[in-house]
């Protein structure tokens, strides 16, 4: 989908800042009624431009104090063991993101866990034990800010 | 505050699905639509349920490329981290900023319509973005498994 206009750039901002707006609140806040909003937030929707939402949580206070993201090389490359890698990774119930990037590393991870010693634990029992694991290197995150993006 | 099993059996359901009304919610967690709807508050107003944000997926609006800028910062100016932050919260194309204990300083999550397009963002953008030392990025191939719930 392209060619956004204003309005639509208004709205996908607003949810962005917070996703529980009604269409009612957002039209009265676009200067739209309520219908007119609806049938915006629809029709991004269905291009696929909205793709639900994301809860935001306290990790910490809910007792996960250490988020770190890692690089993860493969040892041994091929179509067999990227698979292999893949499907171990995805069944790691700390780890929350894997993407597959080119450069230095094969994939970068982001690992949620209680605590260092809790951390050391995952990385050890489930990180390096995945198949084809090879170098990986961790850093531990400080802090994160998302930004709207382009819009 | 204290979270007992039913705060955490309702968030792991709102973290599954968010978009889900108190009513579906409640019924899948088990308690009464009263009572989640009290807890939700209660959660809220402790800081704890932070809020929920609109998805939005740049490949559908036709952003193509992601790209993950890893740099070290030059570190011997004490406000390295601050202008270097304050100057990147300025380029659109930035997604996510993150600061790091460990070899990366500091990572940025670059978004671009094409490859040409990247090009020019990371030199007009973030090759002047102030006290950089080293960086390296990471290009996204695929995304593998993205579910950034907490597992509670």
């Amino acid at each position: 989908m392209t060619g956004l206009d204003e309005t639509d750039r208004a709205l996908l901002r607003a949810l962005v800042e917070d996703g529980r707006l009604s269409a009612g609140a957002l039209g009265r806040r676009l200067g739209l009624s309520q219908p007119a909003a609806w049938r915006r937030i629809r029709r991004l929707r269905d291009a696929g431009v909205l793709k639900g939402s994301r809860v935001e949580l306290d990790g910490p206070a809910l007792g996960f104090g250490v988020t770190v993201f890692l690089g993860v090389k493969l040892a041994t490359k091929g179509r067999a063991s990227h698979e292999d890698f893949e499907r171990a990774v995805r069944a790691i119930p700390e780890v929350q993101l894997v993407h597959h990037v080119l450069g230095r590393y094969d994939y970068r991870l982001r690992v949620v866990a209680r605590d260092l010693a809790d951390f050391e634990r995952v990385l050890r029992r489930r990180i390096m034990t995945l198949p084809g694991a090879g170098d990986i290197e961790a850093n531990v995150l400080l802090s994160e800010e998302r930004r709207p993006g382009p819009l | 505050m204290r979270i007992d099993d039913t705060d955490r059996r309702i968030l792991r359901r709102l973290q599954a699905a968010p978009d889900l009304g108190v009513n579906e919610l409640a019924e899948l967690a088990g308690v009464t639509p009263a009572t989640c709807s009290r807890r939700l508050d209660r959660l809220e107003r402790a800081g704890i349920l932070r809020g929920l944000h609109a998805q939005i997926d740049w490949a559908a609006l036709g952003w193509e490329v992601e790209v993950s800028l890893r740099f070290t910062l030059d570190k011997t100016d004490p406000r390295a981290f601050d202008d270097f932050l304050e100057a990147a919260r300025a380029v659109p194309e930035v997604t996510e900023i993150q600061t790091f204990l460990g070899r990366v300083d500091v990572r940025l999550h670059v978004i671009a319509r094409d490859m040409a397009h990247y090009q020019a963002i990371y030199r007009e953008k973030i090759l002047t973005l102030p006290h950089i030392a080293d960086v390296e990025a990471l290009m996204q191939v695929a995304v593998i498994a993205d579910d950034p719930a907490l597992p509670l």
